[in-house]
């Protein structure tokens, strides 16, 4: 089955690269790596599209994985529009980045198998995770692209810069996955099982169930739900987890567009529309997920707007982005960001992919205060960042106007206090995000070139394996949008999803959108407006009036700097968190165990064995005791026999 | 008369145990010449001895039947009549994989001792094959004597294979060793009399069927507790393990990682839950708080360690935290997990050892920061140590996962907090095993003895070759080992809560 060849195409190409690598060369691992992704990119669109033409859903049994008593899990395929159409992006975008890492990672010293067998594996992880039929298999994924990202982030493993990054991605995921799989346990606790099939209709009938915590009782769907957005938040790098997602930049740049933005991010995203028929019987935490949402779109756009490093401004902005795509699950249109979900992964992964490009031109030079003025020497570059930042900025017709006004509407269509928070929130980001977006084109693309002479004359356009997969995620990010529109929250949207996105009776989001875009007139306006004006507020700070972001920076200060230093999360984390650690640490070591717990011991020892002088002592001596006391175990014991017979 | 009705149709248990006491026997006879063609003889009748125990264990993993929970392949000869003491054999669900794992353990400690061990070969090889027969016997005794007899033994190679072929502190390593563990071996010793008193047999089927009083099963778990608990060991009578680990040589580290870790939990598991159910019920909160300090507090002094084999000691008695979790929820999940957590741990753990030990072969230092940057010298070698850093992290795929995760499905059926504080070992052993390495095999190479190093011989990977294909199947396929222990669990837990039941009646019947 095409479906099935589609995810392990993938682990095919990834195994015979990583693991034969060294014996057939590597030019020979590459092209097995990317034949698997080109079979996979190739299936993967085409189960999508049968089922579109009308193929059955259905679950693709691959054999039993995991048998404990009443507890049993399989190894299955679940293949529903959901899926499949994650499915088809994930193997699509993948392809394209597997073929522009040949020209990026070209100049490479070290082999470059490794490369790209991880870049399979991380593909076939997602790929299991979004064709999980239960949340273990959906967890192997998780964790398979958690390893594959910390593999890729540290692939300059010399490096001390990279190799911390790649520990924080990790750990910091795992600090989410921990609450990740509790809720795992809860749901097992609850329903009795963890497969989808057995959970989804049960939900209803647990609607009243209570677990008790901290003292009282909750619903136990609100329990879980909330355990499972944690572990959304990890992998999705939202509020307070977000610290690790920047500095996964560490990776080389087809690393960050694949995997940090436009497909292992949204994974949890992906979770709360899988999740939904469970999400919506939670209100409370649907609620959080919208504030926490909302809250990153804004926050992350805020740094965005500071940043210097060209990849940095791209990872907040990616960031923010998934704050939109919760803030819209959150209140129930789980199809809007799913959509947004699909049209972020063409322009994110183009805009990365363009910056590498960008970076590659440059020398590996990465501050845009060192850029400027490169339109003339890279134009293809140029014009394909400039369709990326259209994209994301929601301007008409590319494909962020459809996915993104989308969620901006549906957020005040939703008529809570959390929905009218999120609503300026979001449409606040959608100002900063188009100033950030034109600030960072403005200074690498316009103005006068600040690079020195020697780095200018070198600068050069990618060669045409890397400008090909540019042109084509171009194409998407223009296209994408009115092309899946009708499918995704029109007309078509019933017959499309196939109720693999379940909403509650009483969720009438998607219906009201529409009735208050007809009573307001100017609210489907606005988010183009805000949009706008971000791009003119950075048309005059960076264009008209050059000095004017250094004026303001003086001016605005404690702002500027608060913006620069990402709120100072980091310093934070570290004074509360990972010193202490280090701290208790050695202290549970020299103080604990070496002088409390060894105190007793020792003592006893030192009187056996005379400190440590003679080896002599121990061969002879205190194996006789030993053999002595052993011996006085079994007199006594046969003695007790004969006494009590 | 002995009774041999068994599938294999010959005494196979018996067979397995005493086969390498045989081989030992052997070594010590029969070999003659210089000393170097002793060490090498001695090598190859030690490894062929092992070989042909693995086989015939094998014997026993294929003719096992699943579907039943009681003990198979029974052996029984008549020994002290007079005392109802006999000579008995028998694997149940429990056991037998546990055999398995001593049998595969011990071909692969001595290939990996090939070269490591240049003195007193001969002894060497004699230790091995000795505690391979108090391993393999411990876990097939179903006499309570006979069980105490190789429980103890199985300390005697051990002690000497660390105190003779040990590090520079051996000395002291070995008598803490020797020192805790039998300081409960003691007191175990009372708790046997006393059963043996109470139920006129040491039949350990019959001692399970035995209902002791409430009042009596608190001192007899007391005392299980303290023979049990060092040898586990539970925090916080860990601290000989990483003493004893440091200073043993790699074999001796895998073995004592690999099995003998594995009897303070075999111990719980073949007579506190089934023979003491109400004590057990009783002291499951304090085994709970126990299991979640160890599971912490030794994750937290892992992250400081500077020897990279006292950081894996550490690890281990913070893996054994979740294993004693498992043990005390009583429900098929959380046991089941915790028995496929220390086959697992078997597995990794001493994986781990010996990738330490490789290594240890070549620069002759265990210090952290003598190492760095590898991975450019020794792919093969960073791969392998990959795999096994991310099945002792517990990844999906892997075998560290499966019991990890069962225990956390089982803990919770228990207690939110139980399930979560216990699960603190997947945030912080991500810590440690990623920082070591990262201190390891990430970076440049700063120390010029690293330049020349050279990466995986033939040998070693014969070594892990076995060792990698286990944790992968049994991450990816874990049914098949699961289904061994599935029946045997099963009737444990049916068995205990009825024990319960039985003692709440009675109690009823009393007020």
């Amino acid at each position: 089955m095409l479906y099935a060849l589609a995810v392990f195409a993938p682990l095919a190409g990834a195994l015979v690269s990583g693991l034969l690598g060294r014996l057939i060369g590597d030019r020979n691992a590459m092209g097995a790596s990317i034949l698997g992704m080109v079979v996979a990119a190739v299936c993967g669109p085409l189960a999508f599209w049968q089922l579109t033409q009308g193929a059955e859903p259905g679950v693709l049994d691959l054999g039993n994985w995991i048998e404990s008593g009443r507890f049993h899990v399989n190894w299955a395929l679940r293949y529903d529009t959901l899926s499949a159409v994650m499915v088809a992006m994930v193997s699509f975008v993948s392809m394209l980045i597997h073929v522009y890492s040949i020209g990026y990672m070209g100049h490479d010293a070290r082999p470059k198998y490794r490369f790209f067998a991880y870049l399979s594996l991380f593909s076939f992880a997602m790929l299991m995770l979004v064709t999980a039929d239960n949340l273990v298999q959906l967890f192997f994924g998780w964790e398979g692209v958690g390893l594959c990202s910390y593999l890729l982030i540290g692939y300059w493993y010399d490096r001390p810069s990279a190799c911390a990054a790649a520990i924080k991605a990790f750990v910091v995921n795992r600090i989410a996955d921990l609450p990740f799989a509790v809720g795992l346990a809860l749901i097992y606790f609850k329903f009795g099982s963890l497969e989808f099939s057995s959970i989804f209709p049960a939900v209803a009938a647990h609607g009243a169930d209570t677990y008790a915590l901290f003292g009282t009782t909750f619903s136990s769907i609100e329990v879980i739900a909330f355990l499972l957005f944690i572990g959304a938040m990890g992998k999705s790098a939202q509020l307070g987890f977000h610290v690790w997602l920047p500095d996964a930049m560490e990776g080389p740049t087809p690393v960050s567009a694949l995997i940090h933005a436009a497909t292992m991010v949204t994974a949890g995203v992906f979770l709360m529309a899988r999740m939904s028929p469970l999400m919506e019987y939670a209100p409370y935490a649907l609620g959080f997920v919208t504030f926490i949402g909302a809250s990153t779109a804004l926050f992350a756009a805020t740094i965005g707007c500071a940043q210097n490093d060209i990849k940095r401004v791209i990872a907040y902005s990616t960031c923010s982005q998934l704050g939109y795509m919760f803030a819209a699950a959150g209140v129930g249109a789980y199809q809007a960001s799913m959509f947004h979900l699909i049209t972020h992964a063409f322009f994110k992964a183009l805009l990365f992919l363009s910056a590498g490009s960008v970076i590659h031109a440059m020398s590996d030079e990465q501050d845009m205060r060192n850029m400027g003025g490169l339109w003339r020497r890279i134009p293809v570059t140029c014009m394909v960042m400039w369709v990326g930042s259209l994209a994301l900025a929601g301007i008409f017709p590319f494909a962020g106007f459809y996915s993104k006004d989308a969620i901006i509407d549906a957020t005040f269509a939703a008529g809570t206090a959390v929905g009218y928070y999120a609503w300026v929130c979001t449409l606040l980001a959608a100002v900063l995000t188009g100033f950030y977006s034109w600030r960072l084109l403005f200074l690498t693309f316009h103005g006068k070139p600040r690079a020195s002479a020697q780095v200018m004359a070198h600068v050069h356009e990618s060669p045409a394996v890397m400008l090909l997969p540019l042109v084509v995620l171009a194409i998407g990010a223009l296209v994408a949008g009115f092309g899946l529109d009708d499918y995704f929250l029109q007309a078509a949207k019933a017959a499309f999803w196939r109720g693999s996105i379940f909403t509650a009776p009483s969720n009438l989001v998607l219906v009201q959108m529409e009735v208050v875009e007809n009573e307001i007139p100017w609210l489907p306006f606005a988010p183009t407006a805000a949009g706008v004006l971000g791009i003119l507020i950075a048309f005059v700070m960076y264009i008209v009036n050059p000095l004017l972001p250094v004026r303001m920076a003086q001016v605005f200060g404690p702002i500027y700097r608060l913006f620069l230093n990402k709120w100072y999360f980091d310093e934070l984390y570290d004074r509360i968190l990972v010193q202490p650690a280090i701290r208790l640490a050695r202290l549970l070591w020299q103080v604990g165990d070496a002088t409390l717990i060894d105190g007793v011991p020792n003592g006893l020892a030192e009187l056996t064995s005379d400190g440590s002088k003679q080896i002599v002592k121990l061969q002879t001596g205190s194996l006789a005791v030993y053999a002595f006391a052993m011996l006085i175990g079994v007199v006594v014991l046969v003695a007790i026999f004969m006494l009590s017979r | 008369m002995p009774a041999l009705t068994n599938i294999a149709g010959f005494p196979i248990l018996s067979l397995i145990t005493w086969l390498p006491l045989v081989g030992a026997l052997i070594i010590a006879t029969m070999l003659r010449g210089d000393e170097e063609t002793v060490a090498t003889n001695a090598r190859w009748a030690a490894l062929w001895t092992s070989l042909l125990v693995l086989v015939l264990s094998l014997v026993l993993w294929v003719s096992f039947d699943q579907a039943d929970p009681g003990f198979q392949f029974n052996e029984s000869v008549i020994w002290m009549p007079e005392f109802k003491v006999g000579y008995k054999m028998g694997v149940d669900g429990i056991s037998v994989l546990f055999v398995l794992l001593s049998t595969l353990l011990t071909p692969i400690c001595i290939l990996s001792a090939w070269d490591a061990i240049k003195v007193k070969v001969r002894e060497f090889m004699m230790s091995f094959l000795i505690l391979e027969t108090m391993m393999v016997g411990m876990f097939c005794a179903t006499d309570f004597v006979l069980f105490y007899m190789f429980f103890e033994g199985v300390l005697i190679p051990m002690y000497l294979i660390i105190g003779i072929w040990g590090g520079p502190r051996r000395v002291y390593a070995a008598v803490k060793f020797f020192l805790y563990t039998l300081a409960g071996s003691v007191l175990m010793l009372l708790a046997l009399i006393a059963m043996w008193v109470q139920a006129g047999t040491t039949d350990i089927a019959t001692l399970m069927q035995t209902a002791f009083s409430p009042h009596m099963q608190t001192w007899l778990f007391l005392a299980f507790f303290a023979s049990f608990a060092v040898k586990v060991p539970m925090w916080p009578v860990h601290t000989w393990l990483p003493d004893a680990h440091v200073e043993a040589p790699t074999a001796g580290s895998v073995i004592l990682a690999g099995v003998l870790l594995k009897m303070g939990a075999y111990g719980f598991l073949r007579f506190s839950v089934p023979m003491l159910p109400d004590a057990s019920t009783y002291f499951a909160p304090f085994i709970f708080s126990l299991s979640v300090v160890a599971v912490i507090y030794t994750s937290l002094v892992a992250l400081a360690q500077e020897d990279m084999k006292k950081l894996i000691a550490y690890s281990s008695v913070a893996h054994m935290g979740v294993v004693t979790i498992g043990i005390f929820t009583f429900n098929v999940q959380g046991i089941s997990g915790a028995l496929f957590q220390m086959l697992s741990h078997g597995i990794v753990a001493s994986s781990l050892f010996l990738v330490v030990g490789v290594v240890y072969d070549r620069i002759h230092t265990r210090e952290i920061a003598r190492y760095g940057g590898l991975g450019d010298r020794m792919p093969g070698y960073a791969l392998v140590f990959m795999l096994f850093m991310m099945a002792s992290v517990g990844l999906p795929g892997t075998a560290g996962f499966i019991g990890e995760f069962l225990v956390i499905i089982g803990s919770l059926q228990v207690n939110f907090w139980l399930a979560l504080l216990g699960g603190m070992g997947m945030i912080l052993g991500a810590a440690y095993m990623l920082y070591l390495y990262r201190r390891i095999i990430f970076g440049r190479i700063t120390h010029a003895d690293l330049r020349g190093i050279l990466d995986l011989s033939t040998r070693e990977w014969v070594v892990f070759a076995p060792l990698i294909a286990l944790t992968l199947w049994m991450g990816i396929y874990p049914s098949s080992f699961t289904s061994y222990f599935d029946a045997t669990v099963g009737a444990m837990v049916q068995h205990h809560t009825a024990a319960l039941a039985a003692t709440t009646k009675l109690a009823g019947i009393v007020h």
